[in-house]
């Protein structure tokens, strides 16, 4: 049996799944320090199901706390950057298309030394240990713990970042080093960024996955858990802890996931209303769909491989304010079971409405039986609009699809959908987040540049198919169920002699008993 | 005289993306480089060749390699540099202005990092109107506007200049040292007379790139139709709907080449695109039959934004628009066809103006 946790910026959910059944599920409230919320998410869960926490294989946590630190610019140290590469890259020094704002939170710092790799693995110039040396000490001197390192073509040869990395650990011994071919694909500045954004969320990420542990110990539950990230497969904890940054689009992708498996569809428009934002994203052979272009996080642009999703500003904590009417994007986020009218509050949100109009059964009903009944349809016809133009440009083309509707802000979807051929809101369709996450396997990945001069295509892709299966099972995948699901081929254009960059993907169940 | 600033750059690098019909480069390290060097040295000035005097020296600047390279192996900066002040000490003559050699993809923009650097104006001007892979793929050549002197310079400091009897071998020595030089070099290369570039070049491709950014990014904003919006503002015929299927990609004597199979949706259902690529996309093909080819331009637009999708970044299962634009004149004529026609990609047809196709 699994548990599957999502923790989102409204609300903590649970489910507890044996095999493809939901035995239970719960919601409760998201709390400032995140394991509160999964502590009594999890004693929920244990006692409607009365489940023996000794029977359980594993835990699947799915975050967007990393990803909602760096959008709101909070709770990130201050992050210092070398990158090996001179005399190359200078005209482009890290961080150099960042918002300001968020360059100034984690301090801006940067340090260009000697080294990096040609393309075909030769040095662009010899690496220099006194140099990074003298760039340690003097980041030691400013005071910084977090550090990310980054190489030119390191993907192709990792053995700088690691030498720079062993010497900075030399000098100072506490510090939280990233090292950008751990995180990224080619394309060093987007491999950096998302470095440093790793890095500067290393001591969240160990306060954070710490939670986590401790609410596992206090419930006495001793199975593995994981966290889920950006393609909808698990990392272990201790690898997440490492690289936070992984998870930045885990939510869209567990609750897209999650609906594919509580519908049965492999192909459909997914909206997944949350308490802020509705997400509408399309499902293509039980995936989501995936952006085409470089995807930027909180202003900063990365080369993670993103589910295509577009974001909207409805959710159930959405502000309606009158005259002129406008629904969202402002939301009083998890303080709605404090805030909204129907729990006692003074901010009329869209979950008011939908309680006014009878639409769903919430709070206190007779706090909002004053609402005016045109306000309501009003509001309902704005959101309608909404959720049409959002559905309208996800869609693939003008045939009828089928749409499934999840997340706790749901019962906003009253009316019928423009282009949807059917509206499905499963059973569970609450905790879809939570689901996704439970049904999530392991992944590996890897993306470089083989000389197709020193061996055959075959060997190369034999070559990166491994080391793929490799770190899939590093990251707690059962060897014995590894398969390989995505692999691209894309030979460098422009030049003759023959190299290709190779990206594959390998998932796999997870292992039991680690 | 008109200034170009921080969003003029932005705009032309989302022009040039279009421009650059799938290759090119990503415009967006060229873009990141202008940019930064706006921000240090001040905006540029733009001229068109008529504020010019006819005996001013113009020089082109660019980047020559892999794109996959240049997203990851950045340039010095000094480089360009380097290989563009050489050319005006080799022939021994003060540069007036720099310029863009290809309009479409990475090297719009990647002039404007030179000129910003040395407070030099640019031209709008450039020597195709679109991009293309090989360096005598240019309207100078047609013209008979030698490539050299021609410099290419690393971020190590090597610089190397070359003459040749024609701009063929020009092409064929470059490759093989921008290899050696780490799969990409900084060129200079075709200097010319303003009053040789009235004749030679392809005049306010800058301006243009500069307006089809405009389009896209305010079609983007009022949610219009974007592509539509985009397809009349460079003037071109929608070709196609579809999605991508099978994309098979090879290696072939130095060039990423390869075929993509789009199958049509909306009205376009029950067709097949055929779509081969060299770098640059060259031809399609509907349900067999030849539509659009080279030299005409044809892009591939995210059916829902308008954005411009490169060969590269063509995937199984992206929703596209694809539309055809006119080229430039200059390479209608025997010599631009026998330069960049159908043929000489290998081919066999007979070159059709889109027009003649589309209709006007």
């Amino acid at each position: 049996m699994r548990i599957g946790i999502d923790v989102g910026g409204t609300n903590t959910d649970a489910v507890l799944m044996d095999g493809q059944q939901i035995i239970a599920s719960t919601k409760t409230p998201t709390t400032p320090n995140v394991s509160d919320g999964i502590i009594a998410a999890l004693k929920n869960l244990v006692a409607d199901s009365g489940v023996d926490v000794a029977t359980l294989d594993g835990v699947m946590i799915g975050t967007t706390h990393f990803t909602n630190a760096v959008v709101e610019r909070r709770r990130l140290q201050t992050t210092a950057c070398i990158r090996l590469g001179l005399p190359a890259t200078v005209c482009l020094p890290p961080m150099v298309d960042w918002p300001d704002d968020l360059r100034e939170v984690v301090g801006g710092h940067y340090y260009m030394a000697h080294g990096g790799h040609e393309f075909d693995g030769r040095e662009i110039s010899a690496f220099e240990p006194a140099e990074i040396r003298q760039f340690a000490e003097d980041i030691g001197r400013r005071g910084i713990n977090a550090i990310a390192i980054s190489s030119v073509f390191s993907p192709v040869n990792v053995s700088f970042e690691e030498r720079a990395a062993a010497i900075v650990r030399e000098v100072l011994p506490d510090a939280h080093i990233t090292l950008s071919s751990t995180i990224g694909r080619i394309g060093l500045l987007e491999r950096e960024n998302a470095a440093i954004m790793n890095a500067c969320l290393r001591e969240l990420a160990i306060k954070t996955v710490g939670g986590f542990k401790a609410a596992l110990a206090e419930l006495k539950i001793t199975a593995p858990f994981y966290i889920s990230q950006n393609d909808g497969t698990l990392m272990n904890a201790d690898f997440a802890t490492d690289h936070p940054v992984l998870t930045f689009a885990s939510g869209p992708t567990n609750s897209m996931r999650g609906a594919a498996f509580l519908s049965g569809l492999k192909d459909a428009i997914v909206i997944d209303v949350g308490g802020t934002t509705t997400d509408v994203g399309v499902l293509q052979h039980g995936f989501p769909r995936v952006a085409a272009l470089a995807v930027s996080i909180g202003g900063v642009r990365t080369n993670f491989r993103m589910p295509d999703t577009l974001s909207i500003g409805l959710g159930g904590g959405s502000l309606v304010v009158l005259d002129p009417l406008k629904v969202g994007p402002q939301s009083v986020g998890y303080e709605i079971t404090s805030k909204a009218l129907v729990f006692g509050g003074d901010v009329l949100t869209t979950t008011d409405i939908a309680v006014a109009g009878g639409k769903a059964d919430v709070g206190d009903a007779a706090k909002v039986a004053h609402i005016d009944k045109a306000l309501i349809s009003a509001v309902e016809d704005r959101i309608e609009e909404m959720v049409n133009i959002a559905v309208d440009r996800m869609k693939t083309s003008a045939a009828l699809v089928p749409v499934v509707v999840v997340g706790g802000g749901s019962i906003l979807i009253q009316r019928q959908v423009s282009g949807a051929s059917e509206i499905i809101k499963p059973g569970h369709f609450a905790v879809a987040n939570a689901i996704g996450a439970a049904i999530a396997q392991i992944g590996g990945e890897t993306d470089r540049i083989f000389s197709l001069a020193e061996m055959t295509r075959e060997k190369a892709l034999e070559l990166a198919k491994q080391e793929a299966s490799d770190r899939a099972v590093a990251a707690g995948a059962d060897a014995r169920s590894i398969e390989i699901v995505e692999v691209e081929e894309v030979p460098l254009a422009y030049l003759p002699g023959n190299a290709t960059r190779i990206m594959v993907k390998a998932v796999g169940d997870l292992a039991a008993g680690r | 005289m008109r200034i170009i600033d921080e969003q003029a750059i932005e705009n032309i690098a989302l022009g040039a993306a279009v421009l650059g019909t799938g290759g090119g480069g990503d415009p967006y390290i060229g873009m990141l480089m202008a940019r930064k060097a706006i921000r240090d040295h001040g905006p540029i000035e733009l001229y068109t060749l008529d504020e010019l005097n006819d005996d001013d020296l113009i020089v082109p600047a660019a980047m020559m390699g892999a794109p996959t390279v240049m997203v990851e192996k950045m340039p010095n900066g000094d480089d360009i540099v380097n290989a563009f002040q050489v050319i005006g000490k080799y022939l021994n003559k003060p540069i007036r202005a720099v310029m863009s050699i290809e309009a479409g993809g990475l090297n719009s923009v990647v002039p404007i990092y030179v000129a910003a650097r040395l407070r030099l104006p640019m031209v709008d001007c450039d020597g195709m109107g679109r991009a293309f892979p090989e360096i005598q793929m240019v309207t100078h050549t047609i013209y008979g506007i030698s490539s050299t002197p021609f410099s290419m310079a690393d971020e190590r400091g090597n610089i190397v200049i070359m003459e040749t009897i024609n701009n063929r071998w020009t092409e064929t020595f470059a490759r093989s040292i921008a290899v050696n030089m780490g799969a990409m070099a900084m060129i200079a290369c075709y200097p010319a007379t303003v009053e040789q570039l009235k004749e030679a070049s392809v005049q306010g491709t800058l301006s243009f790139a500069e307006r089809i950014g405009q389009t896209i990014r305010r079609a983007r904003v009022q949610e219009d139709d974007p592509v539509k919006t985009v397809r009349e503002a460079v003037g071109g015929f929608e070709v196609f709907k579809g999605k991508i299927g099978d994309v098979a990609r090879r290696t072939e004597a130095g060039f990423a080449k390869g075929e993509a199979t789009l199958q049509g949706i909306d009205e376009y259902a029950g067709q097949t695109l055929t779509l081969n690529f060299q770098n640059e996309h060259l031809a399609v093909r509907i349900d067999g039959e030849y539509r659009v080819t080279v030299p005409d331009l044809i892009a591939l637009l995210d059916i829902d934004t308008g954005e411009p999708i490169t060969t590269e970044a063509m995937r199984y299962g992206y929703r596209v628009t694809v539309i055809a634009i006119p080229c430039a004149d200059k390479w209608r004529t025997p010599k631009g066809l026998e330069l960049a026609g159908p043929r000489y990609f290998g081919y066999d047809v007979e070159y059709v103006p889109v027009e003649q196709r589309y209709g006007r």
